[in-house]
């Protein structure tokens, strides 16, 4: 039988962890997504499964503890919000280098600077665009409901080691808190060491056994010409991300004459947007990705032949707007709406602005 | 002439063999400066790794700094770490593998400077690691800059006038300052700069790491070290110097355990 519970999206992140066999989860507390790190805490998954939480003295600290792990071939993940994330992207910026799976989630909150504790999208360009130095992308998921922060968490890892990469889940504000119905899913076994090995023993600091040859994990190579040969690689293998895992969701789009898109908690209300606006007879559509990395591009660029405009709603000054003007490449207006700093737009803001901006701006 | 050219066979012969290079140790050419202590603190770590029949169970995590390639010598499974990172990298890594040996190996700017507060917690936590730290006051990799353990008065390119406590902070007792953490086992000052001294520091070294086998919590080894090109002396005068002036300011000797 389904196991349902009423849950915050921060709590589903940390059940859906324990449940995912997760084998370390390494924090710091900041708002609004401490729950997961006390969640952790107050559940005692080591009794439950053997899995390790510890809360480090930084965000710093934190996101290398994931590194020594994750090096290792574990399961392992860490959460933050805005200003923690900032700080892990020298984590992160190695990891990619270094080609490590991790999962870690952003649940953002409004910037900059120390900012706002309240809700935000603000942190589309340092998650999806880099933010740490070099050339590399993470897998970026966006989910739109508590329930997509349950499950995102095992889809994540999926990607991490199929492609040896660190994966993000970009929440935000709204999701972490808010609670809902969440479908738990079954308790999955943590690998043995034996079976790390097996799996990851290849490239994985697991110890120097049986006379293998000694793994090395690291993300320097002072020789340019075998530098730039390191980035090839991982330039192929994002251009294989970019043909495989694409992933996306559209609603009313079939009529549409207007399209939305959106992302996380403002997918969520531009669907309320759409109600509004068909009860008033606009034909409006939303197209949400749930991937941000990599972008439904080719989809929007093809909805772009069928409507009149297209609004991108978005809890910022306006990031991925960026992503789908590039993806729209001039063929119709695009616009962008949103409230931002904390504050979170109403169906009838968005609403208003598409009547603004896009129907009568034409 | 070329038949009066010994092969090694018919130099080394077993029966008078008195040193042989440890296993452990890969046969790249080391990239550190001929006279510079790494290349024996690097050797002597492998020999006590060796030695307790730790080789398939050891990971070990090179910093940033001189000892940067540390990984390209050491011939165990090994992490690159960022900048003063490694306690962290080590902490994760003994928390998923609680059975396996894990130690850092770090310089002075590395552990005391963009490192102090990962260096301070792991061993707050009392992490079951050893930690191999590198002291000999100064950045050498980028070209000889002030170390957190720069001694007062001592010239360096961003102290040319030698180090100005006023403006520049006093020397960094880090050392003293770890043997004051419940979390620690054993912290010890060593050198490796004259031939009774490595002895001692190898001895030091495998206590160490027994203690990390035992699971009594950080174990932690200084080693003061030379830096010959950075401190722009000779390799000999580089050592008569560190025992004439480092050895005042940080003494040698177990401070705990």
């Amino acid at each position: 039988m389904e196991e349902v519970k009423l849950m915050k999206g921060n709590e589903a992140v940390a059940e859906a962890a324990i449940r995912a066999g997760v084998d370390a989860y390494f924090g710091y507390p900041i708002t609004p997504q401490s729950e997961v790190i006390e969640y952790l805490m107050a559940e005692e998954p080591h009794k439950r499964t053997g899995m390790v939480v510890l809360q480090a003295e930084s965000e710093l600290a934190a996101i290398n503890m994931v590194y020594g792990a994750a090096a290792c071939g574990k399961k392992v993940m860490t959460s933050s919000s805005s200003p923690g994330f900032s700080l892990k992207q020298e984590g992160i910026s190695y990891m990619a280098g270094a080609e490590l799976p991790c999962v870690i989630v952003d649940v953002v909150r409004g910037g900059p600077g120390l900012g706002t504790i309240q809700p935000s999208q603000a942190d589309y360009f340092q998650v999806v665009k880099g933010g740490g130095h070099g050339d590399y992308n993470l897998i970026v998921l966006a989910p739109a409901t508590v329930q997509e922060m349950a499950d995102f968490i095992e889809l994540a890892f999926k990607l991490a080691f199929k492609y040896r990469n660190p994966a993000v889940i970009l929440s935000d504000g709204v999701i972490g808190q808010m609670m809902e119905k969440v479908v738990l899913p079954p308790q999955k076994e943590r690998l043995y060491d034996e079976e790390v090995d097996k799996l990851y023993g290849s490239w994985a600091t697991t110890g120097k056994k049986n006379g293998r040859e000694r793994n090395i994990i690291t993300s320097l190579e002072l020789v340019p010409e075998r530098q730039e040969a390191h980035n090839h690689h991982l330039q192929a293998k994002y251009k294989k991300i970019t043909e495989n895992e694409i992933r996306f969701e559209t609603f009313n789009c079939e009529d549409a004459d207007y399209l939305l898109v959106a992302y996380g908690s403002s997918a969520r209300i531009c669907q309320k947007t759409i109600q509004l606006a068909r009860a008033k007879g606009i034909k409006v559509g939303l197209l949400r990705p749930i991937t941000l990395w990599p972008y439904p591009s080719e989809a929007i660029n093809k909805l772009a032949d069928r409507v009149k405009g297209i609004l991108t709603v978005e809890m910022s000054a306006g990031q991925m707007v960026e992503d789908v003007r590039l993806a729209v490449n001039g063929k119709v207006k695009t616009e962008h709406y949103g409230r931002f700093g904390g504050m979170v737009h109403s169906p009838d803001e968005v609403l208003d602005a598409l009547e603004t901006k896009i129907i009568g701006g034409q | 002439m070329a038949e009066n050219i010994l092969t090694p066979e018919e130099i080394i012969k077993t029966g008078e063999l008195v040193f042989k290079k440890t296993k452990l140790m890969t046969d790249a050419n080391l990239s550190y400066c001929p006279g510079c202590g790494h290349g024996v603190a690097h050797r002597i770590t492998m020999e006590v790794i060796e030695e307790l029949g730790l080789e398939e169970q050891t990971i070990g995590i090179a910093p940033v700094g001189c000892s940067v390639l540390a990984y390209e010598f050491m011939n165990i499974d090994m992490q690159e770490a960022a900048h003063g990172r490694a306690p962290a990298l080590a902490t994760g890594i003994k928390r998923v593998y609680p059975n396996k040996t894990v130690f850092t190996y770090q310089g002075d700017g590395d552990l005391a400077a963009i490192g102090t507060a990962e260096t301070i917690h792991a061993c707050n936590r009392g992490e079951n690691i050893t930690i191999i730290f590198i002291n000999n006051g100064i950045y050498g990799m980028t070209g000889g800059q002030m170390a957190p353990t720069t001694l007062p008065g001592m010239h360096s390119s961003t102290s040319p006038y030698g180090r100005d406590v006023h403006t520049m902070g006093y020397p960094l007792k880090i050392t003293e300052l770890i043997a004051m953490l419940p979390g620690t086992s054993y912290v010890t000052r060593q050198a490796v700069h004259k031939p009774g001294l490595v002895r001692k520091a190898k001895k030091a070294i495998k206590k160490a790491f027994e203690l990390q086998m035992e699971n009594k919590g950080t174990s932690f080894v200084e080693i003061v070290s030379n830096c010959n090109s950075g401190w722009k002396m000779t390799p000999v005068e580089s050592n008569e110097w560190l025992d004439k002036n480092m050895l005042d300011y940080y003494p040698l000797g177990d401070l705990k355990g």
